[in-house]
């Protein structure tokens, strides 16, 4: 006796979904995470990982079956079934992705908001860049308490053809590498000189456009130490793949150690 | 003996048109030539957009900027985008099929303005030929096709004004086209064909070409701002002088995001007009394809600030682009599905058609799912800009359009030529393309999560193994073009006579000579009331040739 379909079907069902959530589970296409946001991003990417691997199974395992189960066998000359539409089937595969894009538009302005994309850029913030106008970026994540969002450490990024130039007001220190310290919250001020730019550290999930005319405050806490690449992901010129350049996160008493070694005035007292 | 000398018939009166070959290459107002034109044109064009490439894939082999100069490389990467879309997939998809199917399925003798079509077309060659001189007399423009300012401004002027030109020249062609399209599918049916009566194609094209009319005039704006900011130091677009370069970004996607829609729901049609037939089935919910097709023009409309998410967008702006982004997964969802049922219980005839539209399927839904993450802004925060999106639009208009493109020339070639394409060399194109495809695009979306932007001539060295995979799947693409080239001028000179309806179709360009004679049919246009009529009645299936689980899930 053949098995119910609908049974089977149920089955097929259950083992796409479970075997999507193992494959989101434990297939890591990511680059280690070196921020305070970098775990959240991930968090999302396995989410979306996970939806994604079980419609895309689905859809070609369905496909698949289709073409081998109702290929044209030698001596077949009829037709195949009329059938026009089924309005019920057509209302359900509607209503589901609907669903499942309206859930997954939520999380991600949950996983964003997480992120500190949706803070209204702070405006305690306008003190040290002045009176200009603030065009975006995002603000540091909602894990800080405000006491220490108070002890954000400041960093003027100019990015020009081709490199980035670090200063740091506090110590007027000028680098080509950024030193940040693990676990302390770094507001980034970014301007460019020429084209834009855009500054990208993959470790941290983490990018910014970089635009002439439009100062940008970008805000994150590092908490792996290491060296990451920085990257320009904006075509700016004939050297744009050449655009790269090293954020290196330290333990903060290393840090401070780097910071009070270079800083011009010895004023170590960097808080 | 006298003889009497019969009525000199219109074929040997002198013509207006020429004849023969040489109709190719003249101001034909004929649609099915000026199609012809626009698809033998726009695969030239796609042969040097894949030849530049090859070039990109060349530099990407090593990890070191050693193949070519950095400046001629952005220069190829620019030339690649522009030709790909501008004049191979955009011409190809709307022009080259809309013409030659178009007034078949809406049962005119031609379209409704067929001189302004021959303009249309005949604006292409120049735009495409001096967008390619450009290279080798001053160098071509080097800001990417996106040709954002300031870099647009700050690069060599004569190589960004010619493309800006030739972009103009293209968009005017295809605004042409658009209004050629919509008057002829409103207003040249035949009498008695109702609207909710056309094939899929129509609709498909009703819709592209209204985003075609409402946004391409916006495109032309922006470079002819661009234009004056690049020759006459205007400041529309320039920060130095007060402009603001994130406007430009606004204009620019409001034209280019509908123009993926621009590529790609043209396929869409083409794909529902494909598998009904090899299928044997009825297109499953045409009235919901209808409406789908329309809600995506509607959302397309909406959505271009996804690719600013990191340009210094409001938070307010960021979610209204991410949902409205997203849903567009819903309407274009119902097509798929839609296919999916159309397929389920047919009498599938796995041809070279076929299988690229199941391949189109598969590489379309891999495009779509990312297509989806990369609506959400915190998801698309760290793979903007990189080979992930790259990877992504690939996916979309290579796996989705040009599998369409090659799937269509297999389904309408016999008519086109009055002969078929040997399956056999087909199919083998189509499983290289397809392997190719997926080697060389697949491994990018890792390229790009790990930290690979896109646009660069040299990259970390960590990512040179994936990098050369990429270039050996670019390389079997190119090798791949090979049996199609060789099997459609093989096929046209001895290819074995395909007769009036080779595939029993029964939309109208089926119902004439094939090739079809000028003015498409001898006496009256067929009324076809039914272009998906295909399949038995569940009462009448033919019980010997059904198994009883045919039966069982068709709910008997």
């Amino acid at each position: 006796m053949q098995i119910p379909s609908a049974i089977v079907t149920l089955v097929i069902g259950m083992l796409l979904a479970l075997g999507g959530l193992w494959i989101g589970q434990n297939i890591n296409l990511l680059p280690i995470d070196a921020s305070v946001n970098a775990p959240i991003y991930d968090e999302l990417f396995q989410v979306l990982f996970t939806i994604g691997t079980i419609l895309f199974v689905g859809i070609v395992g369905l496909l698949v079956y289709s073409l081998i189960r109702f290929r044209r066998r030698s001596g077949q000359l009829g037709d195949g079934i009329a059938i026009e539409g089924n309005l019920p089937l057509e209302i359900f595969w509607t209503a589901v992705p609907a669903v499942v894009v309206l859930f997954v538009g939520l999380y991600s302005y949950d996983i964003y908001d997480r992120m500190g994309g949706m803070v209204p850029l702070a405006h305690d913030h306008m003190a040290v860049s002045g009176e200009e106008r603030i065009w975006g970026g995002i603000s540091s994540g909602s894990t800080l308490t405000d006491n220490t969002a108070a002890t954000a450490l400041p960093i003027d990024v100019t990015a020009m053809q081709f490199a980035f130039l670090f200063h740091y007001p506090e110590g007027d220190i000028t680098a080509g590498e950024l030193h940040v310290p693990a676990n302390r919250p770094v507001t980034l001020h970014m301007e460019a000189k020429d084209v834009i730019h855009a500054f990208w550290v993959p470790e941290f999930r983490l990018k910014q456009d970089v635009i002439p005319g439009q100062p940008t405050q970008l805000s994150f806490t590092a908490t792996r130490p290491g060296r990451y690449p920085i990257v320009c992901a904006e075509l700016c010129g004939p050297y744009h793949g050449g655009m790269r350049s090293t954020v290196v996160v330290d333990e903060p008493d290393e840090w401070d150690a780097w910071f009070s070694s270079n800083a011009k005035t010895e004023d170590t007292t960097t808080t | 003996m006298t003889v009497a000398i019969p009525p000199q018939t219109s074929s040997s009166s002198p013509r207006l048109q020429p004849t023969g070959w040489l109709r190719y290459f003249s101001f034909s107002v004929d649609h099915k030539v000026i199609g012809l034109q626009y698809l033998v044109c726009g695969f030239l064009f796609y042969l040097i957009g894949g030849a530049l490439a090859g070039a990109i894939r060349t530099e990407l082999a090593s990890p070191v900027s050693d193949f070519m100069a950095r400046d001629v490389y952005n220069q190829v990467l620019t030339l690649h985008g522009t030709v790909m879309i501008f004049l191979w997939i955009v011409p190809v998809v709307n022009g080259a099929f809309g013409n030659y199917l178009i007034p078949f399925y809406v049962g005119a003798r031609d379209m409704a303005f067929p001189r302004l079509n021959a303009v249309a077309f005949w604006l292409i060659p120049p735009a495409g030929l001096m967008l390619i001189t450009s290279y080798f007399l001053t160098g071509a423009a080097q800001s990417g096709w996106t040709a954002y300012p300031p870099l647009s401004i700050t690069t060599p002027a004569t190589g960004q004004i010619i493309w800006i030109l030739s972009v103009l020249l293209l968009g005017g062609s295809s605004i042409f086209g658009g209004i050629n399209f919509i008057a002829t599918i409103l207003k040249l049916r035949r009498p008695g064909l109702k609207l909710m009566q056309l094939p899929m194609y129509c609709w498909a094209m009703l819709g592209t070409s209204i985003l075609v009319v409402l946004s391409t005039p916006v495109l032309a704006g922006t470079l002819v701002l661009l234009s004056f900011d690049i020759v006459a130091h205007t400041g529309f677009f320039n920060p130095t002088l007060g402009g603001n370069v994130v406007v430009y970004q606004h204009l620019f996607w409001f034209y280019s995001h509908p123009a993926v829609y621009i590529m790609v729901l043209p396929a869409f049609g083409l794909v529902s007009e494909i598998l009904p037939v090899h299928a044997r089935k009825p297109l499953f919910g045409y009235v919901t394809m209808v409406y789908s097709i329309m809600a995506i023009v509607v959302l397309g409309l909406v959505v271009w600030a996804h690719h600013m998410f990191t340009s210094g967008t409001p938070p307010w702006m960021r979610l209204f682009f991410t949902i409205a982004t997203a849903f567009i997964a819903v309407p274009t969802g119902i097509k798929f599905f839609n296919w999916l049922a159309t397929l389920w219980g047919g009498r599938i005839t796995l041809n070279s058609a076929m299988l690229f539209s199941c391949g189109f399927i598969v590489n379309f839904v891999l495009g779509g799912i990312t297509g989806v993450a990369l609506a959400q802004v915190p998801f698309d925060i760290h793979v903007h800009d990189t080979y992930f999106v790259v990877a992504h639009f690939h996916y979309i208009v290579f796996g989705g359009s040009v599998f369409v493109i090659f799937a269509s020339v297999y389904h309408w070639y016999p008519k086109f030529t009055g002969r078929m394409l040997n399956e056999d060399l087909g199919r083998l194109h189509c499983a290289l393309t397809f392997i190719g495809f997926n080697l060389c695009f697949g491994p990018q979306h890792w390229l790009g999560l790990n930290g690979m932007p896109r646009r660069v001539a040299e990259y970390d060295p960590q990512f040179t193994l994936i990098n050369q995979i990429s270039s050996v799947g670019a390389l079997l693409m190119a090798i791949s073009t090979l049996p199609f080239l060789w099997n459609v001028v093989q096929s046209a000179l001895s290819g074995k006579p395909a007769g009036d309806n080779p595939w029993n179709a029964l939309t109208p360009e089926w119902l004439t000579s094939s090739p079809p004679p000028v003015e498409n049919w001898i006496g009256e246009a067929p009324l076809v009331e039914e272009p998906y009529g295909y399949g038995v009645p569940m009462d009448q299936l033919d019980l010997t040739a059904t198994s009883g689980r045919d039966l069982w899930s068709s709910g008997k």
